[in-house]
């Protein structure tokens, strides 16, 4: 029989129905395949005695004939999700040992549907970052390696992409049949594309956000990364649905996005949209993006040059109005209701030694932008303009789909991964310029997807991007199954780990 | 625009970070190179353009004027730093 660790989600699902695998059988494995992962960092809390009583829990409802959707699959669950009676983090030492005495509603959601949980992912710290470098706990190891020269692997240490890289790098490295993730500004697609794996950021509003740590509440949105199309849509189905604790969260019914998979893309109409094609973009990445063009060409869509006029103002508009919301957001972070407190002489220092030492240096840096371009003086020229030039974003859109766009295919990310240390020392900018493909998505709010494509020179994993309309997360599951379908099959990592 | 020294240490003031007069210089490198990038949006026409509020064209919706829970003040309390009973304890704010 195939190693448990190696199917699928879908494929683990059937063979728990069909009775050829047991759930205690398939946990059992995936916990050992964590044990062995330690130099991967994914993890920063492990759960396996719980995951292991769930998983009795469900093989004895499967011998019942009480199976739910999702009964006996092992995830991992981002450290951004409060999990009730288990420690949550966001990989920051500000939370210390938080423990949260409620369920987030994305995670109860898939515990509905008979999920159950390894343990809680590492991340960058409050969901800050491109690289998975600013956790509290550590970098979290990609399970990828560059090919040097002599057809090898080198030594350096891969990111994952962040800030879900123990989500991406868990599922790419087969400890996890899926993952929870969010994404800001690319937070879910980055990762994806920097593992090999399949992230869907879906359309603002889709998941409740109830019970998740804030970040940017305008910009965050839950979903799942998966090693194929169909296990995102199996995913999105439980996690999806109307939440009445999040006021943003929509009241519409959530389609079953797995009957999306393999249906056709005769006639869909793919737009292309010219300023994506940056100065400098690799060659690698626009031959990839030329290769995706050619797959949907080939399974019957039709291609259209569409123009997005406000690409190049997203990821600037972003770094004002993302670190205004987290520098309100991270207000509660004050040594008095729960995690870290610092003594001080007097309350005002009590808050500052607190925050200083609790928060690291990214979620400082973003904190004080956030703080000055909310400032007197300040608001209008930064926060009131970006929220402007936000508008601007979402119509260039807005006319894209009333001119019968169905979906939009780009790169994912400007390049495959770096090493740590590689990026951002010298300039935190340098480091926000990953998010280039990915913030616009964020926001216009719309539902976007990234899907493994092809290979770099040096062996590492490039992506696809597609963007669809709001609530049309089928369209893209239908275009992403196609691509799946036409790219070369990408082998997983071999585990060098342990 | 960019800022000087002493508005490094008016931000985190009011950002409650506090920070050491050795970083200050850093931080301030790093603000200025954000508020450089960020530069080239004061060149875009917005003129007669709606701050963008909610990305779904949906009303805002709200909820009965209820109390939905209650009765929590353990689970309120049980990760504070330092409490005693159902109070938060903090230093002495009032003279």
């Amino acid at each position: 029989m195939t190693e448990p660790t190696h199917l699928t989600l879908s494929q683990a699902r059937d063979a728990l129905k069909a009775k050829t695998l047991s759930a205690t059988e398939l946990t059992k494995a995936h916990v050992d395949a964590i044990e062995r992962a330690g130099a991967l960092n994914c993890f920063i809390t492990k759960t396996p005695e719980l995951a292991l009583q769930s998983a009795r829990d469900s093989d004895a409802r499967i011998a019942k004939g009480e199976a739910r959707p999702l009964e006996g699959l092992p995830l991992g669950i981002k450290d951004l999700y409060c999990t009730k009676g288990v420690r949550t983090t966001a990989a920051s030492r500000i939370l210390d040992d938080f423990t949260p005495p409620y369920e987030s509603t994305v995670s109860a959601n898939l515990w509905r549907d008979g999920a159950l949980m390894l343990g809680k992912l590492n991340l960058d710290e409050f969901a800050m970052g491109s690289s998975n470098e600013t956790s509290a706990f550590g970098p979290v190891i990609s399970p990828w390696r560059r090919k040097d020269a002599s057809g090898g692997f080198d030594t350096a240490r891969i990111v994952p992409g962040g800030s879900s890289g123990g989500s991406s790098a868990a599922v790419a490295a087969h400890l996890c049949l899926g993952a929870t993730a969010t994404d800001t500004g690319g937070s879910i697609r980055q990762p994806a594309a920097f593992t090999g794996t399949v992230g869907v950021k879906p359309t603002y509003g889709r998941c409740s956000r109830w019970g998740i740590v804030a970040f940017a509440s305008s910009l965050d949105q839950a979903g799942p990364i998966t090693r194929t199309v169909r296990d995102a849509a199996i995913m999105l189905r439980s996690m999806a649905g109307h939440d009445p604790k999040d006021t943003t969260s929509v009241d519409a019914p959530v389609p079953d996005y797995e009957a999306s998979i393999g249906a056709s893309v005769k006639g869909k109409r793919i737009g292309i949209p010219k300023e994506y094609r940056l100065d400098g973009l690799s060659p690698e990445i626009a031959a990839l993006w030329d290769q995706g063009v050619a797959w949907l060409k080939d399974a019957g869509a039709e291609i259209v040059e569409i123009s997005l006029p406000h690409t190049r103002t997203a990821l600037p508009a972003y770094y004002i109005i993302a670190p205004a919301e987290a520098s309100s957001n991270l207000a509660r972070y004050d040594g008095v209701r729960y995690g870290l407190r610092e003594k001080g002489r007097d309350i005002t220092d009590m808050y500052e030694k607190t925050r200083a030492r609790g928060f690291g240096a990214e979620v400082r840096r973003r904190v004080m932008i956030g703080t000055y371009v909310l400032s007197a003086g300040y608001y209008d020229a930064y926060y009131v303009r970006a929220q402007k030039i936000r508008s601007l974003i979402k119509r260039d859109f807005d006319i894209a789909f009333a001119a019968g766009v169905d979906a939009v295919l780009t790169p994912a990310t400007p390049s495959p991964a770096f090493a740590i240390g590689e990026k951002g020392s010298a300039d935190p900018v340098e480091m926000y310029l990953n998010d280039v493909f990915t913030v616009t998505v964020n926001m216009a709010g719309l539902p976007g997807l990234a899907l493994p494509a092809g290979l770099s020179g040096n062996g590492l994993p490039l992506a696809l991007q597609l963007i669809g309309r709001p609530f049309d997360e089928e369209t893209l599951f239908s275009l992403a199954s196609a691509i799946e379908q036409a790219a070369p099959k990408i082998q997983s990592p071999a585990p060098w780990w342990g | 625009m960019s800022v000087d020294s002493a508005v490094v240490r008016r931000i985190a003031h009011l950002s409650r970070i506090a920070v050491e007069d050795a970083e200050v210089e850093r931080l301030q490198g790093e603000l200025n190179a954000i508020l450089a990038f960020v530069e080239e949006l004061s060149e875009v026409d917005v003129s007669g353009v709606e701050p963008l509020t909610s990305v779904l064209p949906m009303k805002m919706k709200k909820r009965s004027d209820v109390v939905t829970d209650g009765g929590i003040a353990d689970d309120v309390l049980a990760n504070a730093p330092e409490r005693e009973d159902h109070f938060f304890v903090v230093p002495k704010v009032i003279e």
